[in-house]
């Protein structure tokens, strides 16, 4: 797909709960460098996969690799220190401690950052994701939007090779949006691989050269974010129109 | 990254500050308390102190770590337990083996870590009590240590730990007070180090930490073991102190869990300050309700309920949702001086 080292892959990956397959032998590879969307309906596994790359999920069969190295076994938080960076789409903010103090976790143990690096690191991160005037607010007192852009955040601070983004710009304005898409487009520009998961396109395709359609846990459609939107099976997911009735 | 707006971080502040000078005359005035107190009051002050200790203890694994144990009667036990065998058939010196019992609270803390971390919250909280029950009911059945009746240290092992009476109960004072200074400044330091920036953030949100980076399993059990050593070495000065040792009074859930936790709760969960404010509390209430018998316990609860109605953060969160005071900051606050575009 692309000419660049491929630095993330999953490989005929399966997860069942009970008899509910939420990930069904999903496989896919990330490039150094690229940013990928990821879209589908509510409950289509998307979640999963994350929680599957990231490590807080096991697989039933298939394997992980991150950097050429089987991960599949790795725990979580050795696959944080490997590079892996992640949000999640419901927050899980330490809502005890300050912005500022959420960051620093990140940088001090996923980025293995000194203190005084960690503090660098952290204020860099606060200034470009916009969270700097509340650096100092307890998490647990913020705005849903807010704690969202604190997932992001967090997640640079550990300084990740591949940014895995879960649903971060639902709820936004227009404008918040917009300054959304461009603190992404920097990252990337940065040299960041992303996966993206979300379900306002416009904002999706500003930043990703590659799409993917994940629906029951499958992976059934990929490639130009353009010619994916306008896929047969993307039209029967989100518009209902059977592809049948469409050529009649 | 390079161009970054300047700042500061900055950890004391002007209460604590103010906090740490008070501290410094308490302490003062505690160190001298043999020549001024009376027996009784030395006592009380022993008491006071080794509550303190426990409750600094139950605050870390508890209120930072989210180890909600309902079992650490069982480190009380084992370290006076421990003590009591040493210095009666092992001839070791009763200060020297309290020490020991830290080690030995420690080992045993291993495997029973092993097990109850099998648990999650509520069934992680009966888990330790089973266990805590296991090893009273274990303790009661080796007779060389007096059984379910108990037994006494020797009196030429009360000799031995100092010359006469008055030198034994201030040796033993000391001994308290250096106890629970360190179990503070130790929890204080820790919680002030990259490891403390870990334990808060597991209390929080224990998936997010390990996806942050922290070793979530280490940490804890790491915070698991070094809390067992300490409550061992407290449990071997508790019954250093009481010269007499029994199954239900060294494994009692009431006396070292039960007040433990009220202590912690009253004052404030996951802060330092909070066990402190509790366990004033804690001992102005039982001296006020010494003469209602049964009733005190009774009290008690209706007490602990009426703050956690009021305050749900206890007295000291109480405290600090009016004014902004910490006495032991273990905070990192961020102080951006100049920001990019206002420059």
């Amino acid at each position: 797909m692309t000419a660049a080292k491929t630095i993330l892959s999953m490989d005929m990956v399966s997860k069942s709960y009970g008899a509910l397959k939420v990930t069904d032998a999903l496989s896919l590879t990330l490039g150094e460098g690229e940013a990928l969307g990821v879209i589908g309906p509510n409950g289509a596994g998307k979640s999963t996969m994350f929680n599957l790359i990231a490590g807080g999920v096991a697989p039933d069969e298939g394997k992980v690799f991150f950097d050429g190295k089987d991960i599949t076994g790795m725990p979580p938080f050795e696959r944080c220190k490997a590079g892996i960076g992640r949000s999640y789409q419901i927050p899980h903010p330490f809502e005890g401690m300050t912005v500022f103090e959420n960051l620093l976790v990140g940088a001090r143990f996923g980025g293995d950052l000194s203190e005084a690096q960690a503090y660098d690191r952290c204020v860099a991160v606060l200034d470009q994701t916009g969270l700097l005037p509340k650096a100092n607010v307890r998490a647990g007192s913020l705005t849903l939007l807010e704690r969202k852009r604190l997932e992001m955040a967090r997640a640079l601070s550990t300084n990740p090779r591949v940014l895995l983004l879960d649903e971060i710009a639902g709820g936004l304005t227009e404008q918040e949006c917009h300054s959304l898409v461009e603190t992404i487009q920097q990252i990337h520009a940065s040299g960041t691989s992303i996966i993206w998961i979300e379900h306002i396109v416009h904002a999706l395709v500003a930043v990703v050269s590659r799409l993917i359609v994940i629906n029951f846990g499958a992976k059934i459609e990929e490639g130009e974010p353009k010619a994916v939107m306008e896929s047969a099976a993307v039209r029967e997911i989100y518009m209902g129109i059977e592809v049948d009735d469409a050529a009649a | 990254m390079a161009d970054i707006p300047a700042y500061a971080v900055s950890r004391a502040t002007r209460s604590s500050r103010i906090g740490m000078a008070i501290g410094l005359i308490v302490l003062i005035i505690l160190a001298t308390a043999p020549w001024w107190a009376g027996r009784a009051d030395l006592r009380l002050l022993i008491e006071i102190f080794y509550y303190l200790a426990l409750a600094q203890l139950w605050n870390l694994l508890a209120g930072y770590t989210g180890l909600v144990s309902v079992g650490q009667q069982a480190f009380v036990g084992l370290g006076g337990y421990t003590l009591f065998a040493l210095a009666a058939f092992g001839g070791v010196n009763p200060l020297a083996a309290i020490a020991l019992a830290g080690v030995v609270a420690a080992i045993f803390a291993l495997p029973t870590a092993f097990l109850v971390f099998r648990l999650r919250g509520a069934y992680f909280a009966i888990g330790t009590w089973v266990v805590a029950e296991v090893y009273r009911l274990g303790f009661a059945q080796v007779s060389a240590l007096g059984g379910g009746s108990g037994m006494s240290l020797p009196a030429d092992v009360v000799r031995s730990i100092a010359d006469g009476r008055q030198a034994r109960e201030w040796l033993v004072y000391w001994v308290a007070l250096i106890i629970v200074l360190a179990a503070m400044a130790i929890v204080y330091a820790l919680l002030r180090s990259r490891q403390g920036l870990a334990l808060t953030a597991i209390r929080d949100s224990e998936p997010a930490s390990e996806s942050l980076g922290v070793n979530t399993y280490r940490t804890k059990l790491v915070i698991y073991i070094a809390v067992a050593f300490a409550t061992g070495l407290v449990g071997a000065l508790i019954f250093l102190q009481k010269l007499r040792i029994s199954p239900d009074a060294a494994f009692s859930v009431n006396d070292w869990t039960a007040f433990v936790i009220f202590i912690v709760v009253i004052g404030g969960i996951g802060r330092i300050e909070g066990p402190i404010i509790g366990v004033i509390v804690f001992f102005v209430l039982r001296e006020l309700f010494v003469d209602f018998g049964a009733w005190y316990l009774m009290l008690l609860g209706a007490v602990a309920v009426v703050i956690m109605l009021l305050a749900p953060r206890g007295l000291w969160g109480l405290l600090t949702d009016r004014w902004d005071i910490q006495l032991f900051p273990v905070r990192r606050a961020l102080v951006v001086k100049e920001t990019k575009d206002s420059g």
